[in-house]
């Protein structure tokens, strides 16, 4: 899926725990140890209670199909029509995403289906989470 | 609680809207500027306040020859301006600055002296959201719409009715881009963008620039212009990436920057006569309408296909065409300020009779912020 042209990230420090994660075959969330909230994008401070106490842990990988579009306008590194979905982890977060082994069209791509993740290395550096319909 | 109303006397768009290559962004505020201080009798040396987006203050203010007490650099996305009449009206009441002036321009068409738009990939949205493949708003702003038309039960076709509705307004505008009538085929079949939004949903790309001149009601009534009053005002952002908004169908920024100012207007919804919710996309009205309040949620689209919305209809919504017809050259704001004023003035080429207030609702970004103006062209001393 290495295709090139995509635009890839540039992990920071507050970031940088998410990125060795997939690299690593796992999708890392943070949770608050003061009040128990799970969340995403990272920052090392609760975004519910502020509290600097927080946690990395390894989520499921399990998602339901929240909302997407089928792009038909060409971009670097995607060939037309590909979705550009959000997915709600199991754990509660939501992210953007694409949706791989799966036909890129209204049919097949159904609200609230059942996703899991798949990673995908695009260099040494960068693995994106993808998620593919769960199996079984 | 509030001492002093204001007032927009001054208001134009740049002289020509379309593609106008012979002028850069910034000479499209200055055009704009100088004709709306043609517009009430005023030059660069009666200002002294000055507030604008994308081009900063500093440069307008030595462009057009103005000495600042006060300046407003706030620069939100296509609701800056709204967030800007919001700022200027507190800075007259305050007595920090007497007249100030707020521009807009933007070269969206021909792209000459923009700024470069990009995403750093260190920023959020550059690490978890670029990866998978969007390209600017067409593709961004629409992706919470599936879980809204999900959950209501709302169609394709009640989408690309808004786009209908919005050109019959624009019809009636001899400035507006598009002006011939379209059917709800013509939008499905119009070019797929991202599914389920086709061009016709999307707005239109062009040149073009607006501005205001505000200043103290007492002192309005010295010009040769009809006031245009400032009776209520709200702002509000929600996240910078839509992927992260905490509801698909119904934006947070929306219900605090709304009813923040319906609250200070002293005003229901049921008082309004004319409304303009910044329709980047064909969605937006249907969003604002529930957001604001005017509607429950999930019956927006049911109410604009029964032409609740259209011209003759009870509540007249982006009477200038919109995004969708009229121009969008990126941030829209501007352009739904001006037709509020005009219906305020009663000059607007699709004037609303009678229309006594006029609420115009901004949205910057994708979701990511808000500013809710509501204007009257009677003096709201009695309210206040």
């Amino acid at each position: 899926m290495a295709e090139p042209g995509r635009a890839l990230p540039a992990p920071t420090p507050e970031t940088q725990h998410f990125w060795d994660g997939t690299k690593a075959g796992e999708l890392r969330l943070q949770r608050c140890d003061s009040c128990g909230k799970n969340y995403f994008p990272p920052r090392p401070f609760c975004p519910v209670c502020a509290s600097r106490s927080v946690s990395v842990f390894k989520a499921s990988g399990k998602a339901i199909l929240w909302s997407y579009v089928i792009h038909h306008r060409p971009v670097p590194g995607f060939t037309p029509p590909y979705a550009i979905a959000v997915v709600q982890l199991a754990e509660g977060p939501r992210m953007m995403t694409n949706i791989v082994e799966c036909p890129q069209t209204p049919e097949a791509l159904q609200l609230d289906m059942e996703l899991e993740v798949v990673f995908e290395a695009q260099n040494d550096k960068i693995t994106l989470p993808f998620f593919r319909p769960a199996k079984g | 609680m509030r001492r002093n109303a204001v007032a927009v006397v001054g208001a134009a768009e740049t002289t020509r809207l379309g593609v106008i290559p012979e002028l850069s962004q910034l000479g499209l505020h200055a055009d704009a500027a100088l004709n709306a201080m043609a517009d009430c009798g005023l030059s660069p040396k009666d200002i002294d306040g000055i507030a604008t987006a994308n081009e900063t203050p500093v440069q307008l203010a030595h462009y057009l020859g103005i000495t600042p007490t006060w300046v407003d650099g706030t620069s939100v996305g296509g609701c800056s301006f709204m967030l800007h009449v919001r700022h200027a009206a507190a800075a007259i009441e305050a007595g920090l600055a007497k007249t100030i002036l707020i521009t807009h321009g933007e070269s969206g068409k021909s792209r000459v002296g923009n700024p470069p738009r990009s995403v750093p990939p260190s920023s959020l949205a550059g690490q978890f959201e670029q990866p998978f493949g969007p390209m600017g708003p067409p593709s961004m702003f629409t992706i919470p719409v599936m879980r809204y038309m999900k959950r209501y039960g709302v169609t394709e076709e009640q989408i690309a009715q808004v786009s209908v509705v919005q050109r019959e307004w624009a019809a009636m505008h001899p400035r507006a881009t598009f002006r011939n009538p379209i059917t709800t085929d013509d939008v499905l079949n119009s070019r797929m963008i991202a599914w389920p939004f086709r061009l016709l949903m999307c707005c239109l790309v062009t040149d073009g620039g607006g501005a205001l001149i505000l200043t103290s009601a007492d002192r309005a009534k010295d010009f040769k212009t009809k006031p245009v009053y400032i009776l209520g005002t709200g702002e509000s952002v929600e996240p910078p990436m839509v992927s992260q908004m905490e509801d698909f169908t119904s934006s947070r920024a929306f219900r605090v920057a709304g009813p923040t100012a319906f609250q200070q207007a002293g005003i229901s919804t049921n008082d309004v006569d004319h409304l303009m919710i910044y329709d980047a996309f064909a969605h937006l009205p249907i969003y604002g309408l529930e957001d604001l309040g005017f509607l429950p949620r999930g019956e927006a689209a049911a109410f604009i296909a029964a032409r609740n919305t259209a011209p003759g209809g009870k509540l007249p919504l982006n009477t200038n065409g919109g995004g969708l017809s009229y121009m969008h050259s990126g941030m829209y704001g501007m352009y739904a300020l001006q037709e509020s004023v005009r219906q305020m003035r009663g000059t607007s080429p699709a004037q609303i009779d009678g229309a006594k207030i006029s609420v115009c609702h901004g949205v910057g970004g994708m979701f990511a912020a808000s500013g809710t103006i509501i204007f009257s062209n009677e003096e709201p001393a009695a309210i206040w």
